[in-house]
């Protein structure tokens, strides 16, 4: 691919033809606001956040513009500026503004973008003031959708479409009333969403939040235990509790991506039902056994069982290659074929 | 058959018809004839013929454009010009019938005038009165004359020629003489449409699609509806003809479900066309194959936007699609080549090929040319349709043909292009109308609403009033857009209720030139024009009401006050007795009291107090309440 140079307010920067001009700038570590844009999706140019003069001519939408050799891009003309702040100042017009009790507060894209414009207090007293009074939808089980914090950016609808084709919500409503809604507007646990949680990382805001969140201490890299496709995370920990997942975007596996399970499922690391050493059936009745001893009883078990007799079932959340090698045990060990897999968790 | 052999029979129908020895009753049954009660005429005349026994042919037509006038009925008699009825109700035909279906007395207070060779004693020609002498009537050479529902009537007065000529011209030649004609699309954006013709000639892939455009969503127009009821076959045979041009074999009506009449006749146009082969395969006897499809439209205003009305007519959410995005011509609907116009940008499309380029630009201005059409509503004389040449004075539409402000007002302003558009001062009506002078005025030619407002009418509030309607129809994708029609309506409110505040003037600018420049489609950027228009030329009346708490048009009701006058009030009562609230006390024969913080401004005091004393008065500000 060719390279293209471009100046941004002077400086001249290089990038690769077939970008936007934000995805150049900020390639090469320029910030222009953007609320609507994510670098897994399709630019939508909605916010109107992102808005640059080219040539000193045109106003562009820089997350759709394509770079072309000898644009100069301004960020900070006057008319820019003041397109800029006035999205930027009715979008805080009309929110609760409630940061510190929220998920996003210090991550959050909206408190982002307004230091940048320079919203201030005296200039929101100009503004006529209010926020949506949509109740919560908390049927999810794992997170949150609060409509008045919602910046209506389309990141979610499009994550959903675009990444998971799964198609679980879209735009309902016009005008004001437009709301991200589900078929039928019906509380999310009734629509067809998986729960992934994919629309909810991406989220530039606090509109869609994990109901238990926790800001861990310190994160460890690791996999997920759930299934073979192993996918790169980083688990959140406080002392010795798991508070929070979140995807590797440079595991080459998922690129940062989750299912319901790795993501939200990990309450069963600190369950007090889970299972820590083997329970042997001693006088009907389970007690808690050494592992030489429970292993002793299957070795032994298992050789009496060979032939069709026995049968295995295998877990999808080990390995390909524990797998395989299970296979190879039930046939060549047991000799038999009789094994199935449990690969519908 | 034969286009000779068609024109044959249809002329045939036609002249026998003329020149019957029987009357011709010609009744305007559009829905705006339907809606002044035209259907209970037909009615009165087909029991009245049928009771005296009087032979005369009844034909419904459509819209001849006179609304103040309707329901509108024309008489032809054999061998005398046609007379127009105007205000016609169901109690007036027997009157009418006696006296000249059966006798010859005109009945000349009763009418509008006179259309076609000839004259009667007593009343004027039509054509003559200032109302119509400035039309040129060529989108509507057909509303009011012919009957929609029979093909042969519109085939007889040159209708399916253009079609017929098309084809035996190369495509290029049809896109030559679109171009050289300079008809601009009458959608509203006012783009040349030979140039889109030539687009979509040019643009590679197939299927091509042609679309067109009866979403009519502004709100007080209804031109479209008119010129689709009224002729629906010119409609039919622009679309198919643009099909021809550029390689197309499919058309869509995006027609809006609230028009049901209009649906109704372009089913039935669509239908007989079929019949006559100018529709379907082998179209007069040649390779074009074109077939249209009726797309009835759920009623949104942003899916009047090209790029929404594409999406959803494939059944998707009707949001404008961002720049920038090629051009519809190029992926359009179903992301294929899609030629998409006006009704009426269609409708000139077969005049233009039978008359040529020549003729329709001899007519206009250089850079506008042929006719606009627009709804003349408001605190006019003669409200209505009117088609007027481009270049006309907006002073020579109200006043020539509006025949001024109605009920003796004094005029304020006129609002052109819905609300897109902006309201343009008395010192702006030597304007031109054309694209590009109603542009420069602040305004927009839009799809031709035209309302002129009185002095009665508060600027603020009808800049709160488009708002309304912008803020709940945007479609709500983008920033701008969504909530800074909702900032700007809100501010306006504010204003009209007493609550505006130091800053609302500034606030007002900014967000307007925010949403103008920032916004996604046109809907956003042009939703600020009624408060830009009404800032640059009625500032005064905002800063009445910011900073004096007074509407001087004594419109907004947290303003006003209503007042007895002590020295005028003779204390009948009639005002305390009608008063809804029972805001008013005095005694009989005594000078009666609004009780200020009763009053919620009805108004309905003032209309009750007797002419003769005049007593209650409105006044803004308020009346200071003291506070007991
Ligand atoms: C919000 C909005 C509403 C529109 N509504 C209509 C409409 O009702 N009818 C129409 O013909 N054009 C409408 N337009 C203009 C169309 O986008 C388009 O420009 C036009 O139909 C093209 O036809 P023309 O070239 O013949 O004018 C609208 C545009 C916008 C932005
Ligand atoms: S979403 Fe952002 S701006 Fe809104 S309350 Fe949360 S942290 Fe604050
Ligand atoms: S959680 Fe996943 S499936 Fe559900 S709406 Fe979000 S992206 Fe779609
Ligand atoms: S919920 Fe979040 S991601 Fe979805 S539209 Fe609202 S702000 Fe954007
Ligand atoms: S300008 Fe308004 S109607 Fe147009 S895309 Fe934006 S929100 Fe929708
Ligand atoms: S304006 Fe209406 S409410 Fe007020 S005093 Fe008159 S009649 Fe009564
Ligand atoms: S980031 Fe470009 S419009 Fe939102």
């Amino acid at each position: 691919m060719n390279n293209v140079n471009i100046t941004i307010d002077g400086l001249a920067i290089t990038a690769r033809s077939g970008m936007t001009v934000l995805q150049a700038a900020l390639a090469n570590g320029l910030y222009i606001p953007n609320l609507c844009n994510h670098p897994d999706l399709a630019p939508a140019g909605l916010c109107r956040v992102c808005v640059v003069k080219v040539d000193n001519k045109k106003i562009a939408i820089s997350c759709k513009l394509p770079v072309q050799d000898g644009m100069a891009i301004s960020t900070e003309d006057p008319e820019v500026m003041q397109i800029r702040k006035s999205s930027v100042e009715l979008l805080v017009a009309y929110h609760p503004l409630t940061c510190l009790t929220c998920e996003k507060d210090n991550d959050c894209e909206l408190q982002r973008v307004a230091h940048y414009v320079g919203v201030t207090q005296e200039g929101m007293k100009r503004y006529r003031r209010s926020v949506r009074t949509i109740p919560k939808d908390t049927s999810n089980p794992f997170f949150d959708i609060d409509h008045s914090k919602c910046i209506m950016c389309g990141i979610c609808i499009r994550t959903c479409d675009e990444l998971q084709n799964i198609n679980a919500i879209d735009y309902a409503q016009r005008g004001v009333s437009c709301i991200v809604a589900t078929l039928g507007n019906k509380p999310i646990a009734q629509s067809r969403c998986e729960s992934c949680g994919e629309c909810v990382v991406r989220c530039p805001v606090g509109a869609l939040a994990v109901k238990t969140a926790q800001a861990p201490m310190r994160e460890v890299s690791s996999i997920c235990t759930y299934c073979g496709v192993g996918c790169g995370l980083f688990l959140g920990v406080r002392g010795d509790r798991i508070v929070s997942v979140r995807g590797d975007r440079n595991n080459p596996v998922n690129k940062g991506s989750l299912c319901v399970k790795g993501r939200f499922g990990y309450d069963f690391v600190n369950h007090p039902d889970r299972l820590k050493t083997p329970w042997v059936k001693k006088d009907g009745k389970l007690v808690e056994a050494s592992w030489d001893e429970a292993l002793d009883l299957i070795a032994d078990n298992f050789s009496k069982s060979k032939g069709d007799g026995f049968a295995t079932l295998a877990s999808a959340r080990m390995t390909n290659e524990d797998n395989y090698l299970l296979q190879k045990f039930t046939r060549s060990v047991m000799e038999t074929n009789t094994i199935d897999h449990c690969a519908r968790l | 058959m034969t286009f000779t052999q068609l024109q044959e029979d249809a002329r045939q129908e036609w002249n026998a018809l003329r020149n019957d020895n029987n009357p011709q009753i010609m009744i305007g049954t559009a829905t705006c004839g339907r809606s002044a009660g035209a259907m209970a005429v037909v009615k009165a005349f087909e029991q009245e013929l049928e009771q005296k026994g009087i032979t005369a042919h009844i034909t419904e037509v459509g819209c001849i454009g006179p609304c103040y006038a309707e329901p509108l009925v024309n008489i032809a008699k054999p061998g005398k010009p046609t007379i127009s009825y105007r205000n016609v109700t169901p109690s007036m035909v027997t009157e009418i019938t006696d006296a000249y279906l059966v006798g010859e007395d005109p009945l000349a207070h009763y009418t509008l005038g006179t259309f076609g060779d000839g004259k009667i004693e007593g009343v004027s020609r039509v054509l003559d009165t200032p109302s119509f002498k400035p039309q040129e009537r060529r989108v509507f050479r057909n509303c009011g004359v012919i009957d929609p529902t029979n093909i042969n009537h519109y085939i007889a007065n040159q209708g399916y020629e253009g079609l017929n000529k098309a084809l035996t011209m190369t495509q290029e030649e049809v896109v030559d003489i679109m171009k050289r004609s300079g008809l601009r699309g009458r959608g509203g954006g006012g783009f040349p449409a030979g140039r889109k013709w030539e687009a979509g000639l040019k643009a590679k892939g197939t299927p091509k699609y042609v679309v067109c455009n009866a979403d009519e969503g502004d709100p007080g127009a209804f031109m479209d509806r008119a010129v689709i009821e009224g002729d629906p076959h010119s409609v039919i045979e622009g679309m198919i003809i643009a099909g021809y041009t550029i390689g197309s074999q499919t058309g869509y009506i995006y027609v809006r479900a609230e028009y049901p009449l209009a649906i109704k006749r372009l089913e039935m146009a669509i239908a007989q066309a079929h019949e006559k082969g100018l529709l379907g395969k082998n179209i007069l006897g040649t390779d074009f194959c074109f077939d249209i499809n009726i797309f009835p439209g759920a009623g949104a205003f942003v899916c009047g936007e090209s790029t929404a009305l594409t999406l959803s007519i494939e059944g998707k959410r009707g949001m404008p699609r961002v720049a920038p995005r090629p051009r519809t011509t190029e992926i359009g609907l179903y992301d294929k080549p899609t030629l998409l116009n006006n009704v009426k940008t269609f409708a000139s499309a077969p005049m233009i090929i039978v008359k040529g380029a020549e003729w329709f630009a001899s007519v206009g201005t250089e850079k506008s040319t042929g006719t606009a059409i627009f709804a003349l509503t408001g605190k006019v004389n003669n409200c209505g349709l009117i088609e007027v040449p481009m270049g006309i004075t907006l002073r020579q539409i109200i006043y020539d043909i509006g025949g001024g402000v109605s009920d003796g007002g004094e005029f304020k302003a006129v609002q052109t292009g819905g609300p897109s558009g902006g309201c343009l001062p008395e010192s702006l009506l030597d304007t031109p109308i054309d694209y590009d002078s109603l542009d420069e005025a602040g305004s927009i030619m839009g799809s031709g609403g035209m309302v002129v407002l009185d002095e009665k009418t508060c600027m603020v509030d009808v800049a709160r009033y488009f708002l309304d309607f912008t803020e709940i129809e945007s479609c709500g994708q983008c920033v701008p857009c969504r909530l800074g029609t909702k900032q700007l309506l809100e501010i306006l409110k504010d204003i009209c209720k007493g609550r505006g505040k130091e800053g609302d003037h500034e606030l007002l600018y900014e967000l307007s030139h925010s949403v103008h420049g920032g916004s996604v489609c046109g809907l956003g950027q042009t939703a600020a024009n009624p408060v830009l228009t009404t800032l640059r030329y009625f500032k005064s009346e905002y800063d009445a009401h910011i900073y004096d708490k007074c509407c001087p048009a004594k419109v907004c009701k947290s303003l006003i006050s209503y007042v007895i006058l002590e020295d005028k009030c003779k204390g009948c009562t009639l005002c305390a007795k009608s008063c809804p609230v029972n805001a008013i006390s005095g005694e009989k024969k005594q000078v009666h009291v609004i009780d200020q913080s009763l009053c919620v401004q009805c108004g309905v005091c003032m209309e009750k107090c007797p002419n003769k004393f005049s007593a209650v008065d409105c006044v803004s500000p308020r009346v200071k309440t003291e506070v007991s």
